[in-house]
C-alpha cells in the first residue's frame, strides 16, 4: 500500500488575468518510511506540490490518495482534520508562537484535537525528550538558538505521530553546521522510528541526506532518483 | 478545541499587549460608565417627578374661577370670582365617586409673630382640603367644619412657615397675626417639599374660607359666597374623566349659560398635566441614554480597529494554527473571545465607574439619581452585545485567511 499516491496533479492559479500553470500533471508515489527530497528552482511547482500534500491546498485537476483515501479534494474543515490526524510540519522560519513556551509551542497540534492539558503536557515532555531539548521546556523562543526553535517545531511536527513529516527548507535560516546536525536529526527518526519525511529543498546537499530526490521543473518531475540509482523519465 | 483553552488563548494574547488592551477597554469603561450614570440621572429625575405628582395628591380636578383664556371672548368680564361655596356643595351632592371636595381663596399677606416677619400664601378653604391633598397635620390638628361656618380666626402653618416664624419653638397656641388680624395656631403641616413647578409647597398658612374672605383677603365684588377654585379629589383615577364632564354640565346649569356660550370657569384634570411632566421627564432620561450609548458605540469602533490590527500582526500565528489543525470556526471562536473578553471586562469595570460617578453627581450637583438593578444587567449584556459585533468581522476575516498566504507572510 502506498502512503502516498498523486495522479495526474494539475494546478492552475489566476494571478490578475493570467493563468499560471504551477503543476503540469505529476504522478508518483512514497511509500511508508522514505526519506524524499524534492528539489527544483524556483517556480517549479515544488512549493505548490508540497502545499497540496500538506493539505493547505487542493489541485485543480488530478486525485491525491493519503493511506488510501481521497483527500484532495476535501472541504476546508475537513483537510484541517487530515492535517491535524496525519500530517506534520516543519518550516524554514520555524513558526514558533512567540511569549510561549517550548512546551506549549509543542503541545499546539493536541490543543486542536480536544486532548486534556495534563495528557498534552505528558506527550510534549515525551516529545522534547525524545530532541535531546528536555531542558529547555519551559524558554521562549527567543531564549532558544535557531538550531533549537526548530527542534522544538520538529517536536511539535511529531506530537500527533504524523504519517509524514513535510518539512519546507528547514535548514534555510540555520548556518551550515546547526543545519547539519536538523538534518542528522531528520535522518535519526526516519532510520530509528520509521517516520516518513518529505523535504523541500534548492541545496543539493540538503538533499544528499535523503534517500529519494525529485525533481521539478516546469510545473513537471523530471528526474526520480532512488538511492543511486537514476530513473530518467 | 476545549473552551478552557480557547479561553487561556484569548487571554494570553491580551496579556501581551497589556497597554493596547487597557486603552482599548477604556473606551468601553467609558462608555459603559456614562450610560449608568446618564440612566441613573435620567430615572433620579422621574423618581423626583414621580414623587413630586404624588406628593401633591393623585385623582384631583382643579376647577378654576373665570372663563377660559383659551380663545374667544372672555365672558364675565369684572366678575373674576365666577364660582361659589354653594357650587361646591352641589358637586359634593350631585356627582358620583367625589372623594371631597374644598372651595378655596388664596392670597398672600404679610405675617407676624414676635420680632420675625414672613411674607406667605394665604389658603382659605375648608377641613376637606386637607384630605383632597393627602396632607396631614402632624402637629396639633386641621380646623374644624364648624370653625368655619363661624369664621374662627385659627390658622394652619406649613413647615416653611413655621420654621421662618417659630425656628424651633412650639408654635401650638400661639397667636400671630395675618395682616393685623391675630390668629391662633393650631396646627402644623407635614414637609410636602417642592412642587412639579419647583416652588415651595410648604411656604403656606391655611384657614377657614370663610376667615379668609372676611378678615384677611377681603370680600369678593361678585358675592360674599364665591370662591377662586374648587377641588375635587375622586375615589379612583378612571372616574376623572367622567367627572369632568358631568362637573361641566352641573356648574354650566347652575351659572346658567346658553348653549352658546363659553364656559365661566375651567376645569383641569392633574393627572393630564403630571402625564405631561412624567413624559417630559421620560423623553429627558431617553435622550441622556441614548447620548451616553453613543459613546458605547464609539467604544466598540476602538475594539474593532484594534482586533483588525491585531489580526494583522497575528497573521502568522493564525497561518501556523490553521496548518496544525485549527478549523475555520476555531480562529472564529478565538479572535471573538478575545473581543468579548475586552468589552465584558470594560463592561464590568465601567459599571463601577458609573455607579460611582452617580453617586458624585448626586452628592456633588445634588442632582437625584437612581441606579436601577435592570439598568446595570442592560449595560452588562450591551457590553457584551458590542465586543460580539464589533469582534466578528475581524475575527472572521481571521478565520479565512488563505493558510499559505498567511504562513509566507512578512
Amino acid at each position: 500500500m502506498d502512503l502516498i499516491e498523486v495522479h495526474d496533479l494539475v494546478k492552475v492559479y489566476l494571478v490578475g488575468d493570467v493563468f499560471v500553470h504551477a503543476l503540469r500533471g505529476v504522478s508518483l508515489s512514497i511509500q511508508r518510511g522514505e526519506f524524499v527530497a524534492v528539489m527544483g528552482p524556483s517556480g517549479s511547482g515544488k512549493s505548490t506540490f508540497m502545499h497540496i500534500l500538506g493539505c493547505l491546498d487542493r489541485p485543480t485537476k488530478g486525485t491525491y490518495r493519503l493511506e488510501e483515501m481521497d483527500v484532495g479534494h476535501l472541504s476546508r474543515d475537513d483537510l484541517a482534520t487530515i492535517r491535524k490526524k496525519k500530517l506534520g510540519f516543519v518550516f524554514q522560519t520555524f513558526n514558533l508562537l512567540s511569549r510561549t513556551s517550548a512546551l506549549e509551542n509543542v503541545e499546539l497540534p493536541l490543543v486542536y484535537d480536544g486532548v486534556p492539558s495534563r495528557e498534552r503536557r505528558r506527550k510534549a515532555l515525551e516529545a522534547l525528550r525524545a530532541i535531546g531539548l528536555e531542558d529547555r521546556a519551559h524558554h521562549y523562543p527567543n531564549q532558544l538558538s535557531g538550531g533549537e526553535q526548530q527542534r522544538v517545531a520538529i517536536a511539535r511536527a511529531l506530537i500527533n505521530t504524523p504519517s509524514v513529516i513535510l518539512a519546507d527548507e528547514p535548514t534555510g535560516n540555520l548556518d551550515s553546521e546547526t543545519g547539519a546536525e536538523i538534518l542528522g536529526l531528520f535522518q535519526q527518526l526516519n532510520q530509528e522510528r520509521g517516520i516518513t519525511l518529505v523535504l523541500v529543498t534548492h541545496d543539493p546537499d540538503v538533499a544528499a541526506y535523503a534517500d529519494r530526490v525529485i525533481h521539478f521543473r516546469d510545473g513537471r518531475v523530471i528526474q526520480d532518483v532512488l538511492r543511486s540509482t537514476v530513473h530518467i523519465k | 478545541m476545549r473552551l478552557i483553552d480557547g479561553t487561556k488563548i484569548a487571554l494570553r494574547a491580551l496579556r501581551a499587549n497589556r497597554l493596547r488592551s487597557g486603552l482599548t477597554t477604556l473606551g468601553i469603561i467609558i462608555g459603559v460608565a456614562a450610560v449608568i450614570a446618564m440612566v441613573a440621572v435620567g430615572s433620579g429625575a422621574r423618581a423626583q417627578v414621580a414623587e413630586q405628582i404624588r406628593s401633591f395628591g393623585t385623582n384631583l380636578l382643579l376647577i378654576l374661577s373665570g372663563s377660559t383664556t383659551s380663545g374667544g371672548i372672555r365672558l364675565g368680564f369684572g366678575t373674576v370670582l365666577t364660582l361659589t361655596e354653594d357650587d361646591a356643595k352641589a358637586i359634593a351632592a350631585e356627582i358620583q365617586g367625589v372623594e371631597a371636595v374644598a372651595a378655596s381663596v388664596r392670597g398672600t399677606a404679610q405675617v407676624v409673630y414676635g420680632d420675625q416677619n414672613w411674607s406667605t400664601l394665604i389658603q382659605g378653604t375648608t377641613p376637606e382640603w386637607f384630605v383632597a391633598r393627602e396632607w396631614p397635620v402632624v402637629k396639633g390638628r386641621p380646623f374644624t367644619p364648624q370653625e368655619v361656618d363661624g369664621a374662627t380666626k385659627v390658622a394652619v402653618l406649613g413647615q416653611t412657615v413655621f420654621q421662618m416664624l417659630f425656628g424651633e419653638a412650639d408654635p401650638l397656641g400661639s397667636i400671630i397675626r395675618i395682616g393685623k388680624v391675630p390668629f391662633t395656631v393650631i396646627g402644623v403641616l407635614d414637609w410636602k417639599g417642592p412642587s412639579t413647578m419647583g416652588s415651595d409647597q410648604d411656604d403656606i398658612i391655611v384657614i377657614p374660607v370663610s376667615t379668609a374672605k372676611q378678615k384677611v383677603l377681603g370680600m369678593s365684588r361678585a358675592g360674599p359666597r364665591s370662591v377662586g377654585s374648587i377641588m375635587v379629589k375622586m375615589r379612583s383615577p378612571d372616574l376623572l374623566d367622567e367627572g369632568e364632564r358631568q362637573i361641566t354640565s352641573l356648574l354650566r346649569q347652575r351659572h346658567r349659560l346658553h348653549p352658546d356660550q363659553e364656559n365661566d370657569f375651567s376645569v383641569r384634570n392633574l393627572a393630564e398635566v403630571f402625564a405631561a411632566q412624567e413624559e417630559i421627564a421620560r423623553t429627558l432620561a431617553l435622550l441622556l441614554g441614548a447620548i451616553a450609548s453613543v459613546s458605547l458605540v464609539v467604544g466598540g469602533i476602538g475594539i474593532m480597529n484594534i482586533m483588525l490590527v491585531s489580526v494583522a500582526e497575528r497573521t502568522r500565528e493564525i497561518g501556523l494554527r490553521v496548518a496544525v489543525g485549527a478549523r475555520s470556526h476555531e480562529i472564529l471562536l478565538q479572535f471573538l473571545m478575545e473581543a468579548v473578553t475586552l468589552s465584558l471586562f470594560g463592561g464590568l469595570v465601567g459599571i463601577g465607574l458609573g455607579i460611582g460617578a452617580s453617586k458624585v453627581l448626586s452628592g456633588l450637583a445634588g442632582w437625584p439619581t437612581l441606579i436601577a438593578s435592570r439598568a446595570i444587567l442592560l449595560a452588562f449584556f450591551s457590553s457584551a452585545a458590542v465586543g460580539i459585533f464589533f469582534g466578528y468581522y475581524p475575527a472572521r476575516k481571521a478565520s479565512r485567511l488563505d493558510p499559505i498566504e498567511a504562513l509566507h507572510y512578512e
